[in-house]
């Protein structure tokens, strides 16, 4: 019992940890590929080829003045970034990172725990991420903010439905709910981005809009809005918005290698456990990578155009994906 | 048999935050701030179901209640610009009194049902439910025993559905009717 607890705890705090880092090289990244995309050269003052910033960057936000708006609700505004904070973390929790390993006489389950509900409690956390992005637009008492805030939770109330709807062709072929289970599903057959392709492309389609990243950016929109719900934000407070959604990034690409690119799976894993991580580092990065490239790519969307293809073209899309996948299932086996 | 102690203290604990938590809903005078302790009622149920070994029920919970539903709550309030209660008017007097005699008959009557039954613990009903509100547990039964009551309850959302569509879209045709005349 005990042995649980601790195991837990160390476990989650190096998630913790690898998740703060990647947030902290994930801008420096994408600071440096928008760089080389636009031939610029990037950050490059601080350490060898700039590889310091994201530190500079932090000790400058700690030491920010941070601002209060004068009409604005105290408690709310202290907790918005906080709620926005926490599930970005907490949805990695069921992400199965390797096969299990032998560690000091014990067998180790890489990856936080295995949910026999894994993929619902993906779906609750995502759900309920909406409303420290709401609590900050509604709490700084300015327009800008609460309209961004409102813009943001449509658009991800919106395309929660795309979201779940293309989680169901997985479950479907594995027969599972949990990710370890669906991972190891596609070791006999194979990635699942083989067998649905349209259901991948919408997730990762409505998993940027999620973030509310380009080209979904609306709540942030600035020529509109100014910086939308973050508007009123400086200092440490608004550099945990700023990690929550890298970190959201982080776990949409997390959550897409596992559904759809095989997870951990990849040569050797079977003899070499350890080389999971690596496989599954490599795939995660190779999505962020594709997230950097399509905001430094597509301008922004007009805020209807996002609502109307939302519901006219990628829930439509998404039903037909599941029929789809219903009938093959069912009469090709 | 003794009660699990570990799940007796995580049950206590969560109990404290949701009557505290619903005891908040009732006295904020802030909608905003009723909303949200409602969504942590929500959520605190959501971990109750969770400890009686419904994993399904408690994560359902948390999306369609804790998420779906009270963001709409707050859109509402938000847009609206209802969030501060004004005081209550002279003509809502009576129901101060009306609510105290509800409430202590709510309360006896809830008190009869516990202790006539005995108070169970939490243990002996996992024994009984295990696997029982596991996903394809609860699957098997919709779509076995409950296939007719499933399915009438899902004409009955679309059949609401399309409503909330035809409503809106009536307005925009008569719009364009109105339009079309001034033309």
């Amino acid at each position: 019992m005990i042995g649980i607890v601790i195991e837990a705890l160390i476990k989650s705090a190096l998630i913790a940890f690898v998740l703060l880092t990647a947030f902290a090289y994930l801008t420096f990244a994408e600071r440096k590929i928008a760089a080389l995309m636009q031939v610029r050269k990037g950050p490059n003052r601080v350490g060898p080829w700039g590889l310091l910033q994201p530190a500079a960057d932090g000790i400058k936000l700690i030491f920010k003045e941070e601002v209060m708006p004068a009409g604005a609700d105290k408690v709310l505004f202290f907790l918005a970034p906080i709620l926005t904070m926490i599930p970005a973390i907490v949805i990695v929790a069921v992400i199965p990172l390797g096969p299990d390993v032998e560690l000091f006489g014990r067998t180790i389950r890489l990856g936080i725990t295995d949910l026999n509900v894994g993929l619902l409690y993906i779906l609750a956390i995502a759900s309920v991420a909406v409303y420290g992005i709401v609590l900050a637009g509604w709490s700084s008492a300015n327009k800008y903010a609460l309209l961004g805030g409102l813009r943001a939770s449509a658009q991800m109330i919106s395309y929660e439905i795309a979201l779940g709807l293309s989680i169901i062709g997985p479950i479907m072929l594995a027969g599972t709910l949990s990710l370890q289970g669906i991972v190891q599903a596609q070791q006999s057959s194979t990635w699942y981005v083989l067998w649905q392709p349209l259901g991948a492309m919408i997730f990762l389609i409505a998993g940027l809009a999620e973030l509310n990243r380009a080209p979904f950016d609306m709540p942030e929109a600035e020529q509109e809005l100014t910086a939308g719900y973050f508007t009123e934000y400086s200092g440490m407070k608004f550099s945990l918005f700023f990690m929550g959604e890298y970190i959201k990034m982080v776990a949409v690409s997390a959550i897409a290698t596992t559904l759809f690119f095989g997870g951990y799976l990849g040569p050797f894993v079977d003899k070499l456990p350890w080389l999971g991580i690596l496989y599954f580092a490599i795939k995660t990065v190779g999505f962020l990578f594709l997230m950097i490239w399509i905001r430094l790519t597509l301008p922004r969307l007009r805020y209807d155009q996002l609502m109307a293809f939302g519901w006219k073209v990628l829930l439509p899309l998404a039903l037909f994906n599941v029929v789809i996948t219903a009938v093959v299932i069912v009469f090709v086996g | 048999m003794l009660p699990n102690i570990p799940e007796l203290v995580i049950f206590l604990v969560l109990a404290v935050i949701a009557v505290a938590a619903a005891l908040g809903m009732l006295a904020s005078s802030n909608a905003i701030y009723s909303a949200l302790f409602l969504v942590v009622n929500f959520g605190v149920v959501a971990t109750f179901y969770l400890l009686l070994g419904a994993p399904f029920i408690a994560m359902a919970q948390v999306t369609v209640y804790a998420g779906a539903i009270m963001v709409l709550f707050l859109f509402v309030i938000m847009l609206l610009g209802a969030e501060q209660m004004k005081p209550t008017s002279h003509n809502l007097l009576w129901q101060k009194p009306l609510s105290i005699v509800l409430i202590i008959l709510l309360l006896s009557i809830s008190f009869y049902v516990v202790l006539g039954q005995g108070v169970s613990t939490g243990s002996d009903l996992m024994q009984n439910t295990s696997g029982y509100g596991s996903p394809s547990a609860i699957g098997t039964l919709l779509f076995q025993k409950y296939l007719f009551p499933f399915e009438a309850t899902s004409i009955l959302l679309l059949a609401a559905m399309v409503g909330a569509v035809v409503l809106t879209g009536v307005r925009k045709q008569r719009r364009r009717i109105r339009k079309s005349r001034r033309l």
